[in-house]
């Protein structure tokens, strides 16, 4: 690995604080998994490391007032899928959670690197000079490009998709992630905290230098509706999602009174269908709704020369999410 | 400039450093704080040579028409699309985060049909050498230095249409917008437009660097030119020409005093008509 400083705040203060004073030159380690590839690779050579392991604070799951939950960004993916609060309110979280990469990378993963992990895309992770990494192509997007499992909506010059599982089961519980910033705390949105190339094509979220995400809170809003996670990849362990779906509903008497569905691994942030949860609204949860959302879901997608099957297959996941299972065909 | 290695081991440019554009926007400052406190405090009555005749002052219309409603179209056409190309290409790039893209690209066709036009049309349809400098914009160019440098020299005739400062502006404008015109249609190739499939091998890495160093430093030239640009328009002696990008006509005092009816010729007439 390239040198570099390892400082090892043991306060969410002082780790703020660091990452302030060393801005960009900073890089923040959490679970490590996603930083050792860059760092081994010798593709990110930052000049100090801020290794957050040692900051308690930003662990564990606590309780909420509201009948909500507080996850520490240091909590690891096997704990949020343990925890029996999480498991009992918000079963969604812990699936999303569980089906990521394998068991000893979730023993070490953490939720916040889970979601604020870096793209996956092969040709952004060569260190070759893609808009992503500030040049002016985009090699995935080219004929003979490599281009699977990348984007099918929202590209913008770089294809790149979100690789996140938990990521799209937060915004579809409605969480809200903590800040820390020289300027302070602040609260976002799940939906907030990731971003698009349009905004900005060298991040997938809204950190900056000097930002620390300090935990995730979900609120009691969703806890104990109907959930629904499905996540689709070439191998049952330790592979990103081709393409994942993430969906809590409110159903009363068969109908649906209110939904959230995301799906990710189909841009370069978690899409939440809106479009979508507006149309099953009042409408019964089954086959025809699961058709005419996975219809809806689908209008806008463009796909590359060799990833069209993520379009039946995020199509297939709605109908699944909405009307189960047993009503996709794959035609 | 920024360097990378491509794929193939190569070592190209792909962009230029864009502190640029703090260094180009701080240039077109200094230049407008500069020129501010030189016109306030040290610069000289504007002086010319000779006088019209009689016959030609009592000829000249009480409004006289400089630009036609073309022309005049063209010109806000033209601003509106290249604001918002600065805009939408800079912003980003200083924090202010937005889809920018899409806008960006829309913009550029706008500029690129507008320009055009305005090729066409002053080819075709005005004086095209009006705009260019003469023979005289020279001599007289050198008369100002030599005064100004408190030499003996005749004093300035009046100027024709444009007064060389224009000419000289129309020119770096011609020159840098020309090259973003240029590099921008084949950056389209690079993102999903409207009009053509994208194609980003259409030429070699370093020729596409090459390209986006030029598209970037020819857009961080226009930061400064469009500052310079807005703030004579906004000059209080200038504002007769601003108002006649609006309304199409000047007064004839205004005409009088600063232009040589000779070397900018306008028709008898008292109707409002359109220049060449």
């Amino acid at each position: 690995m390239p040198a570099f400083d390892l400082l090892q705040p043991t306060t969410a203060a002082d780790a703020q604080n660091l990452l302030q004073q060393h801005g960009s030159d900073a890089w923040v380690l959490a679970g490590g998994l996603d930083s050792f590839d860059w760092l081994k690779d010798r593709i990110k050579k930052p000049k100090v490391v801020v290794d957050l392991s040692g900051v308690d604070e930003l662990r564990g799951v606590r309780p909420a007032s509201d009948g909500g939950v507080e996850i520490g960004a240091m909590t690891t993916l096997t704990e949020v899928v343990k925890n029996p609060i999480i498991k009992e309110r918000f079963a969604l979280l812990s699936e999303g959670a569980e089906l990521a990469a394998s068991p000893q990378i979730r023993n070490q993963g953490t939720l916040g690197g889970n979601v604020s992990q870096d793209a996956r895309c092969h040709y952004y992770r060569a260190g070759w000079p893609c808009y992503r990494a500030g040049g002016n192509i985009c090699y995935a997007d080219t004929p003979e490009g490599r281009n699977r499992e990348h984007a099918i909506l929202g590209a913008d010059r770089c294809v790149a998709v979100n690789p996140s599982d938990s990521a799209p089961a937060l915004i579809a519980l409605e969480a809200k992630f903590v800040i820390r910033s020289s300027q302070g705390e602040r609260v976002v949105e799940a939906e907030d905290y990731f971003i698009g190339p349009g905004i900005d094509i060298t991040r997938l979220n809204i950190l900056k230098p000097g930002d620390l995400l300090t935990a995730i809170r979900i609120p009691a809003t969703w806890a104990g509706s109907k959930f629904y996670f499905e996540k689709v990849r070439d191998r049952n362990v330790w592979d990103f999602a081709l393409l994942n779906i993430a969906a809590a509903m409110k159903v009363s008497g068969g109908n649906i009174d209110a939904a959230r569905i995301v799906v990710n691994g189909a841009a370069a942030r978690p899409l939440r269908l809106k479009a979508v949860e507006d149309a099953v609204k009042g409408k019964p949860a089954n086959a025809a709704t699961g058709e005419m959302a996975g219809k809806l879901a689908i209008e806008g997608a463009v796909p590359l020369q060799f990833n069209a099957y993520k379009i039946p297959l995020m199509r297939n996941l709605v109908k699944r999410a909405i009307g189960g299972v047993e009503v996709a065909t794959w035609a | 400039v920024q360097w990378a290695t491509s794929p193939f081991g190569q070592v190209v440019p792909i962009h230029i450093a864009w502190v640029l554009i703090w260094v180009f926007a701080i240039a077109g400052l200094a230049f407008l704080v500069v020129h501010a406190i030189w016109a306030r405090y040290f610069a000289a009555e504007e002086e010319f040579s000779g006088a019209p005749s009689a016959a030609i002052v009592a000829a000249v219309p009480a409004e006289v028409p400089r630009h036609s409603l073309a022309a005049r179209m063209f010109h806000w056409i033209m601003a509106a699309s290249m604001l918002t190309l600065l805009v939408t290409a800079f912003l980003p790039k200083v924090g202010v985060r937005f889809p920018w893209v899409t806008y960006h690209w829309i913009a550029g066709a706008v500029l690129t049909v507008s320009i055009l036009y305005h090729i066409i049309h002053a080819t075709f349809f005005m004086d095209f050498w009006a705009i260019w400098p003469d023979k005289e914009d020279i001599e007289d160019a050198g008369r100002r230095l030599k005064r100004f440098l408190g030499q003996d020299a005749p004093a300035p005739r009046r100027f024709a249409k444009y007064p060389l400062e224009n000419k000289m502006y129309h020119g770096a404008i011609i020159a840098t917008g020309l090259a973003v015109i240029l590099t921008g249609v084949f950056m389209m190739f690079r993102v999903r437009t409207a009009f053509f499939p994208r194609n980003p091998y259409l030429f070699g890495d370093m020729t596409w660097g090459l390209m986006y160093v030029l598209h970037g430093l020819a857009g961080v030239s226009l930061i400064a030119l469009i500052m310079i640009h807005i703030y004579f328009a906004l000059r209080p002696e200038k504002l007769v020409i601003t108002k006649s990008m609006v309304f199409g006509s000047m007064p004839k005092e205004y005409y009088l005093e600063h232009h040589d009816p000779e070397r900018w010729t306008v028709e008898a007439t008292t109707s409002k008509g359109a220049s060449a």
